[in-house]
């Protein structure tokens, strides 16, 4: 047989062509459920230590509903909206008018603390970053935040991920005297005692860019809902103020 | 006709020649791309010579068993078809049952791909020779460039970074910040370092094995 026919060679080439596409997709579509229960295990995992609570990814789903209380899906107005916060993918959301998108928090319970916790996403060097940012219900004060990354330069703005860079986040606060500044990742280092930024990474410098970015837009999103809701933990945290002094009256007088 | 056994003399040669007298990396300077871009630490480096041990030694009995029936006009074509079918589907393995190996692997998979290596073994050798010589030159090469990746990821691990496979070997008050007297040096974890290290290990070996010398 000439293999050199053209006859030949056009043959040779769709059948394997066929036999590929026949075993990748039968492969997808075999593994696909397994490959989206990870996803979805590591994403309640993500979601669990923003909040500090790190678990196994096994463990994710039981400790998932464990603490986080409430997930809402909100507008552009940071009015609450029907949906399920859980299988928005932020990723589409994005690409829409910020007026069209639907925006998903998580509110966590952990030993009575109750805080907010803000899905991101954005852009690094080489694909997409995201992350979890948890705020205090103080509304200002960063309980947590972890980062992850599509294919940032392993070494250099992959660390995003690592403890070293997520740490310095908590305590930090995302306002000044009540105007927005959400926080900075700066090279070179930020200054100390600066309550808004944190050090970015050497040679990693556009990732940490990225994430700046991310955090500012996706922040600035939540204002709304935070506007909205201020009132009522402000109400909340003078009745619990008044409860502690009521009972220290009582101690007195008793 | 004798068989030949499959570690004979003539096999072993298949499977040690690439360590040392003919290092894809260091001699036929292939792959280098990937030598410079993830030998920042030496995880990285360890999954990338798993994954292109893996690769190149199934590739390199695939072709070897369809060596009589590509049409050599498109044969690069069939080769990288070849390739990029298993990486996906290794790929997708990975992601279905060992999730953190593919978090780790993530842009390397693409890596493989382009990797000069594994179409150059498979031109130069799978398509002229049998299965069981074609899959002991996959894995010779393949542990010849894995273990240039580890050397090269350990210097620039332990220089740039103070950490080893992501632990600290550099005891942590020797830092300056901790009032010490010594800096990671932060020039390791570029790229340039990685292609003077390269560079200094290919003089080294030329300095050890005569042989690689050219007469000029």
């Amino acid at each position: 047989m000439d293999v050199n026919k053209n006859t030949y060679t056009f043959g040779f080439a769709i059948i394997m062509v066929i036999i590929v596409a026949a075993l990748l997709s039968v492969t997808a579509q075999k593994l696909e459920p397994y490959q989206d229960r990870n996803i979805e295990l590591e994403k309640k995992q993500n979601i669990l230590s923003s909040v500090g609570v790190n678990v196994i990814r096994d463990q994710s789903e039981e400790k998932f509903s464990d603490y986080i209380k409430e997930s809402l899906v909100l507008n552009y107005k940071g009015e609450e909206i029907e949906g399920e916060a859980f299988s928005i993918d932020l990723a589409k959301e994005l690409k829409k008018e910020i007026k069209d998108q639907s925006m998903p928090l998580y509110i966590s319970n952990i030993d009575g603390i109750r805080s907010y916790i803000i899905p991101l996403r954005g852009k690094g060097l080489w694909g997409p970053i995201w992350g979890y940012i948890a705020i205090k219900d103080d509304l200002n004060t960063v309980y947590g935040a972890v980062f992850d990354h599509k294919a940032e330069t392993p070494g250099l703005g992959a660390e995003i991920n690592r403890p070293f860079f997520q740490d310095p986040f908590v305590g930090k606060t995302i306002f000044e005297e009540g105007v927005f500044t959400s926080i900075l990742v700066i090279k070179g280092g930020a200054d100390e005692g600066d309550n808004h930024a944190v050090d970015g990474i050497s040679g990693g410098t556009i990732t940490s860019d990225g994430v700046s970015d991310m955090l500012k837009e996706r922040l600035e999103r939540y204002l709304p809902y935070f506007d909205r809701i201020r009132p009522e933990i402000e109400v909340d945290s003078i009745m619990s103020q008044m409860d502690t002094v009521i009972l220290e009256n009582e101690i007195i007088l008793n | 006709m004798s068989k030949q056994l499959l570690l004979s003399k003539k096999n072993r040669k298949l499977l040690t020649d690439p360590l040392d007298d003919n290092n894809p990396v260091t001699v036929q300077v292939l792959g280098i791309c990937s030598a410079l871009a993830i030998t920042v630490q030496l995880k990285p480096a360890v999954v990338m010579g798993a994954s292109v041990l893996v690769v190149l030694s199934v590739a390199n009995v695939v072709v070897s068993l369809l060596r009589n029936l590509i049409p050599s006009r498109i044969r690069i074509i069939v080769q990288l078809v070849v390739i990029a079918t298993l990486v996906i589907l290794v790929d997708q393995f990975l992601k279905a049952f060992v999730y953190d190996v593919s978090k780790e692997l993530s842009v390397f998979v693409g890596l493989i791909i382009t990797n000069c290596i594994i179409m150059g073994r498979l031109e130069a050798f799978a398509l002229g020779n049998t299965p069981g010589k074609a899959f002991l030159d996959g894995l010779g090469n393949a542990f010849g460039y894995g273990m240039i990746l580890i050397i090269v990821a350990f210097f620039r691990e332990l220089l740039g970074s103070g950490t080893l496979y992501g632990y600290q070997v550099i005891p942590l008050d020797w830092y300056i910040e901790n009032g010490g007297f010594y800096a990671n040096n932060g020039m390791m974890i570029l790229p340039p370092m990685a292609l003077v290290t390269v560079g200094i290990l290919i003089w080294l070996q030329r300095m050890r094995n005569r042989k690689l010398i050219e007469s000029n």
